[in-house]
């Protein structure tokens, strides 16, 4: 067979090609991130004008032209709007933020019984940072104090009227304090509502199963803004004449609701993509239903859908500022209180509030997707060999 | 056999076997779970019924027939401040469709630009891409909407120093003013041409696709149906005559007259929602494209594809698959979040229902009214939503 003269097979050497491009140099690396074919250098150069155009004003906005103190409205106006400022200035008024942060944090809890809320942080921080580290032993007791010795104690340092504490009445709670609460109550109670809600809607009982989907569904259908006004607005009206239900308590309620609707649908998830074998397996040993789920289905089942949970959790704290809507005065809420408190207006005043809100809301929002990413890689690694 | 025969449910069974029997246990819990309800329900109706009567509320839908007396400051079909509370919360009810529909199509569109760009090569592309994500999705809707509203439009100029754009249009802090379209008579060709270019443009896309099964010939179908969608109402308006006049905006010394007008606060809930929403669309598209494997769009290469045919046939419809269900919770979110407007008052479905409820002190049949419509817009999104994804799925054998 003559393997000499076949169409198909080359009969010289090709030239050798160009070395790749080297990466781990500077150019390089700029060369094959950056500008590695003419549409990418055009998309560049887009971007550096864009990063051009915005970040020096902002920087200049945020940084270098804002006011870092002062005492009232005169610090952050210009000269013809009645302030110190020279005209055409516009910048931060970060003094605004330095002068009311006690006021963002407690709302308007007496003074002399700000320790109370400190003393309630700094054992939520001491409780719940062991609980987050997986290596600390004892999760068990540590969720124990954290889910139900804690909020008791919480209850009584906050709300006071009991071992001597004066009652510091819910409509003085504000700022940061009442975001927090609501999402911690809202967290604690959808859990277990959601678990029982989720195992109900997968339960072989026609009436239970038809109540709890009635129940996510219709929750889930409308928007959160209308629970809470249907809490602030009907909840009363439920109730026998002469039974007052504090404003607090309504709000907690409709998130609680809310939340736990949501939280049902991902542990249901969670739920769906365990193998049946697992139950039967569980079956055939005996278990009752509720030692099944307890020691079989559901440990597996959240651990699944934890991403999911944390996912809940966020959204939770970010709709919590909703509250702010029925005339309840969370971070967002004391934020917005200020704009109209004749020290401090000015034209810039909403906007350096907004963003200080905004940041705050941000740093514990990104903290909690960050620590889902770092369990999720935590718990996966758990499952390799 | 005779163990089997002792086990076999016997007549004489003691009271314990019921209790511990799953289906007679399943009954029981129930029942008594219904009992529970409809007590729970009927205190709950009684004590209403009872607190209504104490505070001499009427019940009953009437009071939708009743003048509303309060002004929307925009709307799409005519009302005064002297139509019915029922034709305010219609009013309300367009609006936040309105807002909804624009702030999906912004939000889709924004969404796949970013989600695309978090995975481009361009190291300077994906981390900017990546920041806005990170930015957005972690800061509560609520305050964007603020934040637009209060920080950035509130700083436009006063009505007398409004910026004058071109075309006739108008910037200040009462919002964007621009001239209204009148249309004449015949106008009714133009909607109608384009109805024809949609219809006869599927009509030539799919005796395409029959002829390139056929015979393996390509036509371009995508230049055809733009002509056809595009050209037809432009023939249709020149065959009319024209029928188009402009009442345009003119700038008065405190107050501009004429023309349309789009609030300060529309603008705003519609950037929020649309922004926010967009972070969460671009990590569905990045998680369904990155869901696709490697091996499909090596496989597709293989088989002598460009990368754009590539991205075309093989990786969207697949990713699609993986897309489309959360895709649609996020619209059913943006919509839900529109209800967000009563904050900064825009008059969407639940500003204009509150309004009424305070008004008129009918909380049960305004919040029933509100609940409702909200509800039949999620089920509405999902069914449609269900449509097209069972269309898309995986076509198994």
């Amino acid at each position: 067979m003559d393997t000499k003269n076949l169409a198909y097979v080359r009969t010289e050497m090709l030239a050798p090609a160009p070395a790749p491009l080297s990466t781990s140099t500077v150019s390089g690396w700029v060369r094959a991130n950056l500008l590695a074919t003419p549409k990418d250098t055009a998309l560049t150069i887009i971007a550096i004008a864009l990063l051009l155009w915005t970040v020096p004003g902002m920087l200049q906005w945020l940084f270098f032209d804002a006011v870092w103190s002062g005492a009232d409205r005169s610090a952050c106006t210009t000269i013809a709007q009645g302030g110190v400022q020279p005209d055409g200035w516009k910048g931060a008024c970060w003094a605004f933020i330095g002068d009311r942060f006690q006021q963002f944090m407690f709302g308007r809890y007496p003074l002399d019984e700000r320790w109370r809320p400190i003393l309630v942080a700094i054992l939520f921080v001491a409780l719940l940072a062991p609980l987050l580290i997986p290596k600390v032993p004892r999760k068990g007791l540590n969720a124990l104090l954290f889910f139900v010795v804690f909020p008791v104690v919480a209850f009584f340092l906050l709300h006071g009227g009991a071992f001597g504490l004066d009652e510091v009445e819910t409509p003085l709670w504000g700022g940061l304090m009442v975001t927090l609460v609501l999402s911690f109550v809202g967290i604690a109670v959808s859990l277990p509502v959601g678990i029982l809600l989720a195992l109900g809607r997968r339960s072989h009982m026609p009436v239970i199963r038809t109540l709890c989907v009635g129940f996510i569904e219709i929750i889930r259908g409308v928007p959160l803004i209308s629970v809470l006004f249907m809490a602030n607005v009907m909840l009363p009206l439920f109730l026998p004449t002469g039974w007052t239900i504090d404003n607090f308590l309504r709000a907690l309620v409709g998130v609680a609701i809310f939340a736990s609707a949501y939280m049902a649908e991902v542990i249901r998830g969670g739920l769906q993509a365990i193998p049946k074998g697992q139950s039967e397996g569980a079956d055939s040993l005996g278990l009752s239903y509720w030692q099944k789920m307890r020691l079989i289905i559901l440990p597996q089942a959240i651990k699944l859908v934890i991403p999911g949970i944390v996912n809940t959790f966020i959204g939770l704290f970010k709709d919590t500022s909703l509250v702010s809507i029925i005339g309840m005065f969370d971070l967002l809420g004391i934020v917005r209180l200020n704009f109209t408190d004749t020290t401090w207006i000015t034209p810039v005043t909403p906007i350096t509030g907004l963003i200080f809100a905004g940041f705050i809301f941000w740093l514990f929002c990104f903290g909690m997707s960050r620590y889902s990413t770092f369990m999720e890689r935590h718990l996966d690694t758990a499952q390799k060999r | 056999m005779t163990d089997h025969a002792a086990m076999a449910p016997s007549e004489a069974r003691t009271l314990r076997s019921y209790v511990y029997d799953p289906r007679y246990r399943g009954i029981f819990f129930q029942v008594l779970t219904l009992l529970i309800v409809v007590v729970l329900g009927w205190w709950i109706f009684d004590n209403t019924a009872e607190n209504l009567a104490r505070s001499g509320t009427a019940s009953g839908y009437g009071f939708l027939r009743g003048r509303a007396g309060f002004d929307i400051g925009q709307s799409l079909i005519s009302y005064t401040s002297d139509s019915t509370y029922g034709r305010a919360i219609v009013v309300g009810f367009i609006n936040t469709v309105l807002v909804a529909v624009l702030g999906i199509i912004t939000a889709t569109i924004v969404g796949f630009v970013v989600g695309i760009g978090r995975l481009s090569k361009n190291w300077l592309i994906a981390k900017l891409c990546t920041l806005y994500v990170e930015i957005f999705r972690n800061i509560p809707v609520l305050l964007i909407i603020f934040f637009w509203y209060k920080g950035v439009l509130d700083s436009l100029p006063q009505v007398r120093d409004s910026l004058a754009l071109p075309f006739n249009v108008f910037l200040n802090n009462r919002g964007l003013a621009f001239p209204k379209p009148i249309w004449g008579e015949g106008a009714w060709l133009i909607p109608a041409a384009f109805l024809v270019g949609i219809i006869v443009t599927i009509g030539v896309a799919r005796w395409a696709k029959q002829r390139q099964a056929a015979t393996g010939k390509q036509f371009h179908t995508i230049w055809t149906g733009i002509g056809l969608i595009v050209g037809l109402p432009i023939l249709a308006f020149f065959v009319a005559g024209s029928p188009l006049t402009f009442d345009y905006p003119i700038a008065g010394r405190f107050n501009l007259t004429g023309g349309a007008r789009i609030l300060p606060e529309f603008v705003a809930l519609y950037l929020a929602l649309s922004l926010y929403t967009a972070s969460f669309i671009a990590e569905v598209i990045r998680a369904g494209i990155r869901g696709v494997p490697k091996g499909q769009s090596e496989a597709s290469f293989a088989l002598g594809m460009q990368p754009a045919q590539t991205t075309r046939l093989v990786v969207v419809p697949q990713a699609m698959r993986i897309i489309i269900p959360p895709l649609t919770s996020q619209y059913l979110n943006l919509t839900k979040n529109s209800s967000l407007g009563v904050a900064i008052g825009f008059p969407e479905l639940f500003s204009t229902t509150s309004t009424t409820l305070n008004q008129t002190g009918q909380a049960v049949e305004a919040i029933s009214i509100m609940l409702t419509v909200y509800l039949a817009i999620s089920i509405a999104t999902s069914l449609f939503m269900n449509w097209f994804n069972a269309k898309m799925a995986l076509v198994e054998r």
